[in-house]
């Protein structure tokens, strides 16, 4: 598999399991800044989770180069949308 | 890349290890959602004991006070354990049986450890997160339930490791949290079991891995005694359980503990002949002052009749992973905020299991009008297989 498309397929949710282990860590080795790192790193899934799963009345664009392109929600509020993070 | 022939294998693992858990998975995910929130049902509920605020100096009265108080509600019973809760030190909380075996028959008597005063005997074995608890820890089947629970958590992190293999050949063709909204009911929803399950994977691997560790908990401590406290105790092999009247002072044995542990405080104790002491000993274990050592015991055996500090082992390894995966189980480590987490994540985990249930009723049904010749529709046709090929033709 060639680097673009492993980092396509696998960016997102690699990202977010590495943000899900370090809010579950933190909050255990610290009250204070590991538990804000905690709510951020275990809060920010739910979102994409939310996000995405949220029913729209407009079809989504295409699919393009996941590096660049930007995805419009019903509301036409536009999101950058990238794998790089 | 996965050839179609491992595709069928990996699915077929995925279906069956998910269908045999998904009953059990879901009733565990439903009743532990109130189990987040325990202790503020049970402030609504007013089941909490509250204590009369008094001030920070107010001195204490003595443990032998205490469980004097106890007792004297339950002249016949005897004292197995007594705690004081984690935020704070104003009270006792009592546990009184019949005999010093394990046992669902307990008295819990909540005393004011400034006065020794009993404040409210706490109604045991009823009510509503009663059975929450139940049908979450052991299905009221005891040992039997418990690891039976365990069983379907491993079936269910089975389930999980072959979903994220199965990721990749589903999503070839789609973004990432794309959710074909305006195909069938079946495609937006195998996309939706995509999405939620691979954002939720870390959190559900988590939390099913330490609740199913903690299915051992009961044959943990036991190895543990058997491992460990055995040697310990050579000394008194062979002696009957001390005799209630033959015990020194428990405040003595108390102070004693806390000397040989300084920094620490109070978690419980656990009397003479009870399964988490010996026949010969109070055991005081006291947890750490930092978020982390807060989490973790030290064990203070101190001889029942003399008072004195008999040994205070290093918990082993597998007790010290036990105690750390409960609160990773739990979600109790993280304020308020932590505990809403991980309801939206528990609830994405029953729409999850929810959506594997629905796809695999409706494996064969829109899907027949759209299947290629090379896989026809038919009996054992694995549901992922053919949810792939429904979903190719569909995109």
């Amino acid at each position: 598999m060639k680097k673009s498309s492993f980092l396509a397929m696998w960016g997102w949710p690699l990202a977010l399991a590495v943000l899900s282990a370090s809010g579950l860590a933190s909050a255990l080795v610290s009250d204070t800044w590991g538990d804000w790192w905690s709510w951020l790193g275990l809060g920010l899934p739910v979102a994409v989770m939310g996000w995405h799963a949220w029913p729209r009345s407009r079809a989504l664009p295409a699919p393009v180069a996941p590096a660049s392109h930007h995805r419009c929600g019903a509301d036409n509020a536009c999101t950058p949308h990238s794998t790089h993070r | 890349m996965l050839s179609p022939v491992a595709i069928r294998r990996w699915s077929w693992v995925h279906q069956w290890s998910s269908l045999v858990c998904t009953v059990f998975m879901l009733l565990l995910c439903l009743t532990g959602l109130p189990l987040v929130f325990h202790h503020e049902i049970g402030h609504l509920l007013d089941t909490e004991v509250e204590t009369p605020a008094m001030p920070a100096n107010t001195p204490r009265a003595s443990l032998d006070q205490v469980l004097a108080a106890a007792q004297a509600l339950h002249p016949q019973r005897v004292v197995q354990f007594a705690s004081q809760p984690e935020d704070g030190d104003a009270l006792w909380f009592v546990t009184l049986t019949p005999t010093p075996a394990p046992t669902d028959d307990f008295k819990s008597i909540a005393v004011d450890a400034r006065t020794g005063a009993v404040l409210s005997e706490r109604p045991v074995g009823e009510g509503f997160m009663h059975v929450m608890f139940r049908l979450h820890v052991d299905l009221f089947a005891g040992l039997a339930g418990k690891l039976f629970l365990g069983l379907m958590g491993l079936l269910l992190l089975v389930a999980i490791v072959t979903g994220v293999v199965l990721y990749a050949p589903f999503m070839r063709k789609l973004r990432f949290g794309e959710v074909r909204q305006h195909r069938s009911t079946r495609v937006k929803w195998l996309d939706l079991h995509n999405l939620l399950g691979i954002v939720t994977l870390t959190w559900a691997l988590v939390v099913g891995a330490t609740g199913m560790v903690n299915t051992w908990a009961d044959l943990v401590i036991q190895y543990w005694q058997h491992d460990q406290l055995s040697a310990l105790l050579k000394p008194y092999e062979g002696q009957p359980i001390v005799p209630a009247i033959e015990r020194g002072p428990l405040q003595h044995s108390l102070e004693a503990a806390q000397a040989k542990a300084p920094g620490t405080r109070l978690s419980f104790i656990a009397f003479p002949g009870t399964s988490f002491s010996s026949p010969h000993h109070n055991t005081f274990f006291l947890r750490g002052n930092t978020p982390l050592t807060s989490r973790l015991l030290q064990p203070v055996l101190v001889d029942a009749r003399t008072a004195q500090v008999t040994a205070a082992p290093q918990l082993p390894w597998y007790v010290t992973a036990l105690l750390v995966s409960q609160p990773l189980h739990f979600g109790d480590y993280g304020g308020m905020p932590m505990k809403i987490i991980w309801a939206l994540l528990d609830i994405a985990t029953i729409a999850v299991l929810g959506s594997g249930l629905y796809l695999w009723v409706r494996r064969k049904a829109p899907a027949a009008a759209t299947q290629t010749p090379s896989t026809p529709p038919g009996k054992g046709q694995p549901l992922v297989a053919t949810a792939l090929t429904h979903g190719k033709h569909t995109a």
